[in-house]
């Protein structure tokens, strides 16, 4: 008994759809109601978010390739210009028409350019409801202001049977423009939970064992990674990487397929190490970073570093009293304003002017500095090495100031 | 083109109308304002010689030690492309999420270094793996078009380098305006691969040693933390897109940590990479190497004082741990010494040298005569050869001879006595006399090294190093001599070989020794069992273990440290010592110092404390202190500023700067009596605080009117 039912398409190609998108049933028959049959008018646009790997893009192909819809699928990341995703969309949209597959190049300046030539392409299918999928739509929101409410009336513009489905992970009120616009359909993917990823994951088992082998080894996977670990894309690397090891036992004949104990026994401290990285596609890479985690610096870099660092984290009325010989008595008793109480590390680093830094670089090191240009190309070099960041514009002659990015760590590791 | 200008703004550059003036060759600057006889042309010849020689050994340095990184680099490629190929094929591929193999390079905070690296890194994956190579730096790529226009116009010319014959059409690709995005680069590496396949067996076979199969495209970012986020960010998510199209691979050079990859990228882009870290040579290793194969050895006649070297060790320690810049350094120091120095003539290999000698002219001889190296050494002979050295040439060109001679012979013995004795200072606790080679040569060239404090607890800290210590010390002292050249070091190799020797024969005959001394004394304690005599035996045995009873292996040791003792007084004499040291020694550190080092603030200082420093006018000579008034009106006002506290009366100021200039020109008392102040001399006072303003050392201020705010403090 089939989950899908619509007139408009065979029995078998439903099936078949219900078997591609598991644990996506209900969202796909929303969708496949709104789309009606090939011939009708639905909805101008379709707004689709949830969060990453909710199965979105995914489910959106699987349904148009199945059903044989024509369809335009673009990347807006990949499309950075309004001008690259016009032309892509047009240039997608004349192979889907024309048997020939590289159609020529069209150029597209403006929206509309755009709907004028969009009206020309679409010209064969007008029986049909073309859809375009944009995917990573947050990206619209960077290009010119008319774009994303041309897309989302593009309908009623080009009066085509047309149909623009924006894929996000971010909710519609986010897009929605000052000047108002075509509300669109809005259709929420929510997570799967854990009984789906179950489902999922063991669905593409591996040939050369059976399903129930596989979703046994799953559910001691997803036992282990679910605390730390929600993304299906990451899960499904994971457990291909320990897989093999799961298998060992098996392999050399020591273990029946069915003895889950005794494999548990096998692959719980190797899962229970590979959490400690919980992205395993970095490889043992962690533990390799915490070893060279320390940057060698010159000399007076460091004292400089110090000095950006200290001159971040106090506040400038208490450098005479750090700093100098003698700097006569300050009372105990109220020396910190109420607001000073909470810890200067809570609250970042503060921008300091070069001088300052320089004044305290002279206090710290121990002989005397010359302010040579070496000294000072240092500093600029630093802020390259993204060690100290510069405040405020990059061509202030004058005073330029400085805030300090790095962490006490890495100043205790550096201060040694 | 650039101006001198600091501000912002449109500037008009006239073609300059008439035709630049023929550069004069550098050679000509050897001998500008020199007479020909001090042989400059041949001072040109040789130091170009010598800096050729030792810039292809330093490229050889660099090629050694970048070899293993590149190997594991290349070997790493090798093994992302065969994945590449698989991929289609296996399931457990396939369910992977298809990462980019990325290579995280740290290359240390010694940014100038990198740019060569890069290049040679290029170079060898060009020549071994494959024609697509990309090199990207951050300032080229402030957004995500300019960085794929960057990398598709790379690719293109790429292109036409791995084959000409198609060149036509690759200029038609690249003059047809190419859109800059994933598709059309996927689309191009399809075009390209299947050219190739379909090309000529010849010519494919050709191609196919060189590089791989299917050449993947390697993009190097040269300075991955100048970079922004989100032109990684999105580069990665469209290469992520593609990657089943075509083998794509980053390169990331970081300088700091590869945590940066984590501050710059979000969790979900660096899922996206399958990153391999790679860690280049530290730069003091670098170092080390490079002095060891420059300065520490024969194969150069040039070498460098300690001060000079000192000045060149400290830029490297203090201020940017670049090589490159130690490289710099040490070729400034060889044309200034071949320029200022008219012996360095000598300064070549011995046989030629001694050629040389013959055919110097008269007033060269003066000049050796002049030498205070070499004037120690006339006072030193009797009063004969004294006369002769004076006054006749050709018996100065003999002595010279051998004394050029002496000085290899002592350079041929000084670095294996140096080496011999860095191996035994190295191993000692604290270093007192530095853990780098290059600190021990530094002491050795300075002073007489064993009149040192730190020299001497070396030696007490000799005395006591364990057997097995100083065995494996001596086989290594043998190993250094041995390689050496210098023949007269069969007799030391002898000597040490001895003691090495013996020291094997010591261990049979010390372990029946000792047990002999223990078993006597147990005997002694059974013996005495009263608390006086037991006292008195104690007393005893600590007296003799003092006096010294010493051990077969205790004197030994100290036969060794005497004789290395005296290897380092009779090889380790400083430079200076010897007689024409000046012809190969480098030794004018403060010019290093100003050129490498330069302090801007100072110089700027002294320019307008003390204009005679630099404009050399005698009338501007002046005790410091005084405000000269024949001084430009810059220096008066600098002058001046300087005597004022944080904000400055522009009024009392003029008033002082027109007190000061009239003083000199106008003895009038009449005029000065009147309060108007000379319009020319306003001006003037005008110009010169602006120009103060514009050197950055006031600013007007808000604070209170009339008034500028000084900026800098001090200087009262």
């Amino acid at each position: 008994m089939p989950n899908f039912e619509h007139p408009a398409y065979p029995e078998a190609t439903l099936l078949h759809l219900e078997s591609m998108v598991p644990c996506r049933e209900s969202q796909v028959s929303s969708l496949l109601s709104i789309f009606g049959e090939r011939q009708h008018f639905t909805f101008p646009s379709i707004f689709i978010y949830g969060h990453t790997s909710s199965g979105k893009t995914y489910v959106m192909q699987t349904l148009l390739e199945t059903l044989e819809l024509p369809h335009v699928f673009v990347n807006c990341v990949e499309c950075f210009t309004s001008r690259l995703l016009l032309e892509e969309i047009l240039s997608k949209l004349q192979s889907l028409s024309s048997e020939n597959k590289h159609g020529s190049h069209v150029p597209c300046d403006t929206f509309n350019d755009f709907v004028r030539l969009f009206k020309q392409e679409t010209k064969d299918l007008q029986d049909q409801t073309v859809y375009i999928v944009l995917d990573k739509a947050e990206q619209l929101r960077e290009m010119e202001a008319n774009v994303l409410p041309g897309f989302l009336k593009l309908q009623e513009m080009s009066d085509r049977n047309v149909t623009v489905v924006f894929l996000s992970e971010i909710v519609w009120e986010l897009f929605r423009p000052n000047t108002g616009c075509l509300e669109p359909f809005t259709l929420y993917f929510p997570d799967y939970s854990i009984g789906h990823l179950q489902k999922i994951l063991s669905h593409y088992h591996p040939p050369e064992y059976s399903a129930d082998f596989y979703s046994a080894y799953i559910n001691i996977l997803l036992g282990v990674f679910y605390t730390v670990c929600r993304d299906l894309k990451e899960l499904r690397h994971l457990a291909v990487l320990n897989f093999t090891k799961y298998c060992e036992p098996v392999v050399r004949g020591e273990a029946n397929e069915r003895d889950t104990r005794r494999l548990w026994k096998n692959i719980e401290s190797h899962l229970k190490k590979a959490m400690q990285t919980p992205t395993t596609s970095q490889k043992t890479y962690l533990q390799w970073l915490s070893a060279h985690a320390h940057v060698e610096l010159p000399y007076y870099s460091k004292f400089l570093l110090i000095a950006a660092y200290l001159a971040s984290y106090n506040p400038a009325r208490t450098d005479k009293r750090f700093f100098l010989k003698h700097h006569g008595k300050i009372k105990k008793t109220n020396f910190l304003k109420k607001h000073e109480k909470t810890s200067n590390h809570l609250l970042g680093p503060k921008p300091f002017p070069l001088d300052r830094l320089l004044a305290i670089l002279y206090s710290i090191v121990d002989n005397k500095v010359a302010p040579t240009a070496n000294i000072f190309s240092q500093i600029t070099s630093l802020v390259t090495l993204q060690l100290l960041t510069l405040v405020g514009h990059d061509d202030q002659l004058d005073g330029p100031k400085y805030k300090c990015t790095v962490s006490l760590d890495f100043i205790r590791a550096i201060a040694r | 083109m650039s101006t001198c200008s600091v501000s912002k703004g449109c500037f008009v550059f006239k073609p300059s109308s008439k035709k630049r003036r023929k550069s004069s060759p550098t050679a000509d600057y050897f001998s500008e304002g020199k007479n020909d006889s001090e042989d400059s042309g041949l001072r040109f010849a040789t130091c170009q010689l010598l800096w050729n020689q030792i810039n292809s050994e330093t490229k050889k340095i660099q090629e050694e030690l970048n070899k293993q990184l590149f190997d594991n680099l290349i070997s790493f490629l090798r093994q992302s492309d065969t994945e590449f190929q698989t991929k289609k094929i296996e399931w457990m591929c396939r369910m992977k999420s298809s990462e980019i193999p990325t290579a995280a390079l740290v290359l240390g905070v010694n940014v100038t270094d990198h740019d060569l690296t890069f290049k040679s890194l290029s170079e060898v994956l060009q020549d071994n793996v494959t024609p697509y190579v990309v090199s990207l730096e951050a300032k080229e790529c402030p957004g995500i078009k300019h960085l794929l226009q960057k990398l598709m116009g790379q690719l293109m010319d790429c292109c036409i380098d791995v084959d000409s014959s198609e060149e036509e059409d690759c200029v038609k690709i690249s003059q047809k305006k190419i859109r800059c995005s994933m598709a059309s680069l996927s689309k191009w590496y399809e075009s390209v691969t299947k050219k190739t396949g379909s090309e000529t067996p010849s010519k494919k076979r050709t191609s196919s040693s060189r590089h791989w199969q299917s050449p993947p495209i390697v993009v190097i970012f040269k300075d991955m933390e100048s970079f922004t986020t989100k032109v990684l960010q999105d580069f990665i998510v469209m290469s992520g897109q593609h990657i089943h199209e075509f083998p794509l691979i980053l390169i990331f050079g970081i300088a700091t940590s590869p945590m940066i990859i984590h501050r710059l990228l979000p969790q979900s882009i660096s899922s996206l990479l399958c990153i391999e870290l790679f860690q280049s040579l530290s730069c003091k290793e670098y170092l080390a190497t490079v002095i060891d194969k420059l300065l520490l050895t024969t194969q150069f006649p040039f070498k460098l004082s300690e001060k000079a070297l000192q000045v060149l060790i400290n830029i490297f320690l203090y201020h940017d741990f670049s090589v490159q810049n130690f490289i710099k350094g040490f070729q400034l120091s060889i044309v200034e010494h071949f320029y200022s120095q008219p012996l360095s003539v000598l300064c070549c290999q011995l046989l030629e040298a001694k050629k040389r000698v013959n055919s110097l002219s008269h007033s060269q001889c003066e000049n050796i005569r002049s030498l205070p190296s070499f004037r120690r050494y006339v006072e030193s002979q009797v009063s004969e050869k004294q006369i002769a050295l004076l006054t006749e040439d050709n018996f100065l060109k003999e002595v010279t001879q051998t004394l050029l001679e002496d000085l290899h012979i002592y350079h041929e013995n000084y670095f294996p006595v140096l080496r011999c004795l860095h191996v035994f200072t190295a191993s000692l606790p604290k270093y007192p006399l530095g853990k780098q080679v290059r600190e021990l040569h530094c002491a050795c060239l300075g002073r007489r090294v064993w009149e040192t404090e730190e020299y001497g607890s070396a030696v007490q800290l000799m005395r006591m190093l364990a057997k097995a210590e100083l065995m494996a010390i001596l086989q290594k002292c043998v190993e250094i001599f041995t390689s050496s050249s210098g023949k007269q070091f069969s007799n030391t190799i002898e000597k040490l070989e001895e003691f090495l020797a013996r020291f094997q024969n010591l261990e049979v005959a010390e372990t029946s020794e000792v047990q002999d001394v223990s078993v006597s004394t147990q005997k002694e304690f059974q013996k005495k069992t009263d608390l006086y005599h037991l006292q008195k035996t104690l007393l005893e045995l600590k007296e003799s273990k003092r006096s010294k009873k010493l051990t077969k292996f205790e004197m030994l040791r100290s036969e060794v440290v005497d004789f290395i003792d005296s290897l380092v007084r009779s090889y380790l004499v400083p430079a200076e010592m010897q007689p024409l040291n000046e012809v190969v020694y480098f030794n004018t550190a403060n010019i290093l110092r100003e050129h490498l080092n330069a302090a801007p603030r100072i110089a700027l200082h002294t320019a307008l404390n003390n204009p005679y420093c630099y404009l050399k006018n005698q009338t501007l000579k002046s005790d410091t202190g005084c405000i000269s008034n024949t001084a430009p009106d810059i220096c008066i006002v600098y002058k001046l500023h300087l005597e004022c506290g944080r904000l400055i009366n522009l009024v009392d100021w003029l008033e002082a700067f027109s007190t000061v200039v009239t003083a000199v020109e106008g003895t009038d008392p009449a005029s000065v009596a009147t309060d108007q102040v000379d319009e020319i001399i306003h001006a003037r006072f005008i110009r010169a605080v602006s120009e103060l303003e514009l050197l950055g050392f006031i600013k007007p201020s808000k604070q209170k009117t009339d008034h500028v705010a000084r900026l800098t403090w001090g200087g009262c």
